[in-house]
């Protein structure tokens, strides 16, 4: 298990106690997420969707990239990486 | 049309108009949502439209300003912000009889005061924030919205931020800071600067980053362009429009410009299942997310790490492709892509046939007409307004070894020789 810091977006925050930092423990992205949600349980609704999946206006880069540029959610962590969840910048239609 | 609240695009959540731009119930994308027109009042809406300034702020009725327009002293004071829109929209017959076409139109966006469509959007954004007590400008940019940013921001005296790729095209630095913007240039691509910028909005609550907090006031500026060609084509509706995709933003709000105003009853709907347009969008080859996604069927873009000569396009994660691919797909249009030296010869094409120069982007946008042409996607009979988004004097590198100059004494049978071996292609 790796130790994986997670930075929280300001939006979520209200989520989380306020806190913008958090040290999660997983083996990768998918794994780690699923211990924020348990942490905190109310990010599960606002970041997956009812089959689990991460909505689609949800980025989430692993050291600035995207993990839709390695493994997705299977994409491996190690310690001290850094998870950043951030909005989509859409427009709307 | 007043505006009323900002409403998420996912899950109908409303929020008051002030500067967000994410649902917090589902992450989903705001926008701007208005109190309906009453259809019987569309007379004298086209007659106030009719007698409004030649700018973005004829259309004040459909933008989201609570003071309706910011022209209080006059349409060219500076505390007005730049005048943008009210741009050529020009028959292009040489353009059209190469390609095999009958009506090509050219909405020449370039003609605009930082010489991009960009103008429309920020002068839309700008003007919020400072309903809303902002006092600092900021934007993440490939370029065109730093000049416009820097430029709004010294009209209106707000100083200003501009986020660019450090490897952005020297022009478009150049006609940025003349204007005295705090310019911070980031090691990495767009979608980089981006991510960064979304952080900082998040972390500078008092700045008003006009495409990130302020997105959904920003985003309804590209509506102007749709309403412009429709008023300027006689209050009738184009078969065919085909635009730029980078985010996918301009794009969507063309599409919603003319939907708003054929379900108004100001326009009649085109002869098109939807009624609107036949909306085709062009990208780059080597920024491509939302062209592959529509042509492998899919709704969703993979990002892709860009890498073309169009950097105004280089948005390898475009945040309104989904909306893009809904839009292409829902009226019968295209999403395609072009090769660099395709874009290369598109910006020669342009310039040749009309007179007008623009940047890669535009080049894009030529070479994707050129290419449904060719193909035969486009009926002979449709009227196709191509929209040009930007000027070429920001992008000149490209176009750099496309010609050839010839050296000669300053003596007449030197220029005879040369004379012999040129010919002007008409």
């Amino acid at each position: 298990m790796a130790t994986v810091k997670v930075k929280i977006p300001t939006q979520l925050r209200d989520a989380t106690g306020g806190e913008g930092t958090l040290e999660i423990e997983g083996d990768t992205v998918g794994s780690t997420l699923e211990a924020l949600f348990v942490a905190h349980p109310e990010l599960r609704s606002r970041l997956a969707d009812d089959d689990g999946n991460l909505r689609r206006f949800v980025n989430v880069y692993l050291d600035g990239e995207d993990i839709r540029f390695g493994d997705g959610v299977g994409t491996p962590v190690a310690d001290r990486q850094e998870l950043q969840i951030l909005p989509a910048v859409a427009g709307g239609r | 049309m007043a505006a009323t609240s900002l409403i998420c695009r996912e899950c109908s959540s409303t929020y008051p108009l002030e500067a967000q731009f994410v649902c917090s119930r589902c992450f989903g994308p705001l926008e701007v949502a208005y109190a309906e027109h009453d259809a019987s009042d569309v007379d004298s809406i086209r007659r106030r439209i009719q007698a409004g300034p030649r700018s973005i702020w004829r259309y004040a009725d459909f933008l989201p300003l609570g003071a309706g327009s910011p022209t209080g002293s006059g349409e060219f004071a500076t505390e007005a912000g730049l005048p943008a829109g009210g741009t050529p929209l020009v028959r292009a017959d040489r353009l059209a009889e190469r390609l095999g076409l009958r009506e090509v139109w050219v909405k020449n966006d370039a003609a605009n005061p930082t010489h991009s469509f960009k103008d429309r959007v920020v002068a839309v954004a700008a003007a919020r924030a400072k309903e809303l007590g902002f006092t600092t400008l900021a934007c993440a940019s490939t370029g065109n919205l730093a000049g416009a940013v820097a430029a709004a921001g010294a009209a209106l005296g707000m100083p200003t931020y501009v986020f660019i790729p450090a490897d952005l095209e020297e022009q478009k630095i150049l006609s940025t800071g003349v204007y005295g913007a705090n310019i911070v240039t980031v090691r990495g691509n767009y979608d980089d600067v981006n991510r960064l910028c979304t952080e900082i909005a998040g972390e500078r609550e008092d700045w008003a980053f006009v495409n990130v907090n302020m997105r959904p006031y920003y985003a309804e500026g590209s509506k102007t362009l749709a309403y412009e060609i429709a008023e300027q084509l006689g209050w009738t509706v184009p078969d065919r429009i085909v635009a730029p995709i980078a985010s996918g933003s301009l794009f969507t709000k063309i599409g919603k410009g003319f939907k708003e105003w054929i379900d108004l009853g100001l326009l009649e709907a085109a002869g098109t299942p939807s009624g609107l347009p036949a909306m085709s969008g062009a990208q780059a080859a080597g920024c491509n997310p939302v062209a592959a996604a529509f042509e492998a069927g899919q709704d969703v873009c993979r990002p892709v790490k860009p890498d073309t000569i169009a950097k105004s396009l280089a948005i390898g994660n475009p945040a309104d492709g989904p909306y893009a691919i809904e839009l292409a797909r829902t009226t019968d249009g295209t999403i395609s892509q072009v090769s660099d030296d395709e874009i290369r010869e598109g910006i020669r094409l342009l310039a040749e046939t009309t007179g007008i120069f623009t940047e890669t982007a535009g080049g894009v946008t030529t070479a994707t007409l050129k290419q449904l042409a060719e193909a035969g996607a486009i009926d002979p009979d449709e009227r196709v307004v191509i929209v040009i988004t930007g000027e070429g004097l920001k992008t000149l590198d490209v176009v750099r070894g496309t010609f050839e100059c010839h050296e000669i004494d300053p003596r007449f049978e030197q220029f005879e020789r040369v004379e012999g071996r040129t010919e002007v292609t008409v």
